[in-house]
């Protein structure tokens, strides 16, 4: 087998390249976002987590839903090194991460992980929440390693 | 139990274009190749174009998910007098050789006699399937997935590969045996986009697309059209070739698995999978069946990882061994005694999509009527029964098992 690639520091795509829309589910998320609070959908009938935010709950089928205050770190569960710019096709290390969220079993983010080289991330990493601006204002979570 | 329509029905044509790079077939149009491969199979059954009067798509008669199948066109284009079933399976590639279940299903219903499946694919530059997760406009579902920069089905399925490697301790020798055993069996196909053999030097030298995935672990880039014929038993024996016998096919899926790779909620052992656990129990109980009864086994392959998954969750090997059993040489063919290797049940013996074409697992069903009708370029001996898989993918994902008649 051939040795690890050597890729340097794990970038974030830049922000400004981004972006998003919402529905009347998913915007308390991304209301949230904007105030650096992080959240997760959950039922509020039976406590069930779900993400992406959606009309009902998958375990009991209500529609009621909390929007706690997540404290800002997880775990990354998994993790793919790519080296292109999707935005240019330029070179460009960045890190696609999915992230268990802590304070919210089952509910997963997908972001992109700094502070360490690209081959230096690790399944069940430490990672903090790190907020980037986007297009039209919006604010995206990504992750920091802890 | 058995399935209510085992053995009722059987693929009695296959037809085919030639297989172009991407976006090498122009100035052809998606409907002259469609049209090719349907006039094609029916030549191949002995029957006439105007004798079709059923459509049985899937990826939501998508074709190459960017352009749409619409049976009023091909009835203009080609002269089928009438039509009685008309009808897809959503999503999109998963759904391939489900298909052939849903003929079936039009067929013993008595909607139609004779049911095309067809998948044309023109990959022009405006239209590639490579960065389709990137290209789509922001949706409120895929803002959360979009913005990390998961652009292509690559990057997407790198990420539960890498779940596996964490899990079971899968290497990267896998894939590169995967891609080898499989371009071994390309060199004697005329069609085959990649025909000359591959060494495990030029695959470890092979750019790194998604870490863990070289580009040698992505499949082809196609363009081309595949149709195939379904009819009754009956009609059946009338055709010019031995019927490849529909003896058990399922689709569907379990909510683990759900959206999948475009989602990334599936808990383990799910995430590490390729979806397909729930819909290759619906086939092995329809058939009273097993993995190990296969003569052939053609396996959906557009990401290499995505073979080692499906071989553990249709019981080749337990979950967690693919490593240990794609690298003992099990799914290699042996040309020599028409056979499996060590133990094992031959995989794309066609080369599959990464190596021969990718028309979206059209080219699997083809290879597996081949077989159970003893025409196959690269032959199992006496092949009676051959497995054809397609997705891993959004729900639903489907099989199929042909036997020969």
């Amino acid at each position: 087998m051939s040795e690890p690639t050597k890729y340097g520091p794990a970038l974030l795509l830049p922000g400004e390249q981004i972006r998003i829309t919402t529905n009347p589910n998913t915007e308390p998320f991304w209301e949230a976002a904007k105030e650096h609070r992080l959240t997760a959908c959950q039922c509020a009938n039976c406590g069930h987590f779900r993400m992406p935010p959606s009309a009902y709950c998958p375990e009991c089928s209500s529609q009621d839903v909390n929007w706690p205050t997540l404290p800002g770190t997880g775990a990354v569960f998994s993790f793919v090194v790519c080296n292109k710019n999707p935005a240019n096709g330029e070179d460009y290390v960045y890190v696609p991460v999915v992230v268990d969220l802590d304070g919210a079993p089952g509910a997963r983010l997908n972001a992109n992980v700094t502070g360490c080289n690209a081959e230096d991330v690790q399944i069940g990493m430490k990672v903090t929440v790190d907020w980037t601006g986007i297009q039209d204002g919006w604010v995206l979570p990504n992750f920091r390693k802890a | 139990m058995a399935w209510a329509n085992q053995d009722k029905t059987a693929i009695v044509g296959v037809g085919a274009t030639d297989y172009y790079v991407r976006g090498k077939s122009w100035p052809r149009t998606i409907n002259d190749m469609a049209g090719e491969a349907i006039l094609k199979a029916c030549a191949d059954a002995g029957i006439s174009i105007k004798d079709i009067d059923g459509f049985s798509y899937y990826s939501t008669a998508g074709a190459g998910y960017l352009d749409k199948f619409d049976t009023a066109s091909l009835m203009e284009t080609l002269g089928m007098p009438h039509v009685s079933f008309s009808a897809t399976l959503t999503s999109g590639g998963g759904g391939c050789p489900g298909a052939i279940g849903l003929a079936t299903a039009g067929l013993v219903n008595e909607d139609c006699k004779y049911a095309v499946t067809v998948m044309a694919l023109q990959q022009l530059p405006q239209h590639r399937l490579g960065v389709v997760f990137g290209a789509a406009v922001p949706n409120a579902e895929n803002s959360f997935l979009q913005p990390s920069g998961l652009v292509g089905p690559g990057h997407l399925m790198s990420m539960l590969t890498r779940r596996h490697m964490h899990l079971y301790g899968t290497t990267q020798d896998a894939f590169g045996e995967i891609v080898m055993a499989t371009r071994a069996n390309t060199h004697n196909r005329p069609k085959a986009v990649r025909k000359v053999p591959l060494t495990k030097e030029e695959y470890d030298a092979s750019v790194m697309l998604a870490d863990p995935l070289r580009r040698l672990d992505f499949c082809l880039e196609t363009d081309g059209a595949v149709a195939v014929i379904t009819t009754t038993m009956d009609r059946a024996k009338d055709c010019r070739h031995k019927p490849a016998v529909v003896h058990a096919c399922a689709h569907g899926g379990q909510r683990e698995w759900g959206r999948a790779f475009a989602w990334m909620g599936m808990p383990d052992p799910h995430f590490a999978s390729s979806g397909h656990k729930f819909t290759a129990d619906r086939i092995w109980n329809q058939s009273g069946l097993c993995a190990r009864d296969m003569d052939v086994a053609l396996i959906y392959d557009h990401f290499s990882p995505m073979v080692l998954m499906q071989l553990e969750d249709y019981g080749f090997c337990d979950k967690g061994e693919g490593n240990d059993y794609v690298l003992s040489g099990k799914i290699r063919y042996d040309a020599a005694t028409q056979g499996g290797v060590n133990g094992g049940v031959p995989v794309n013996t066609h080369g599959g999509n990464l190596n021969e074409a990718y028309i979206i697992g059209m080219t699997h069903i083809v290879e597996g009527v081949e077989q159970v009708r003893g025409t196959a370029i690269n032959q199992v001996k006496d092949a009676e029964f051959a497995l054809v898989s397609g997705g891993p993918a959004s729900l639903p994902v489907s099989s199929l098992i042909l036997r020969s008649a």
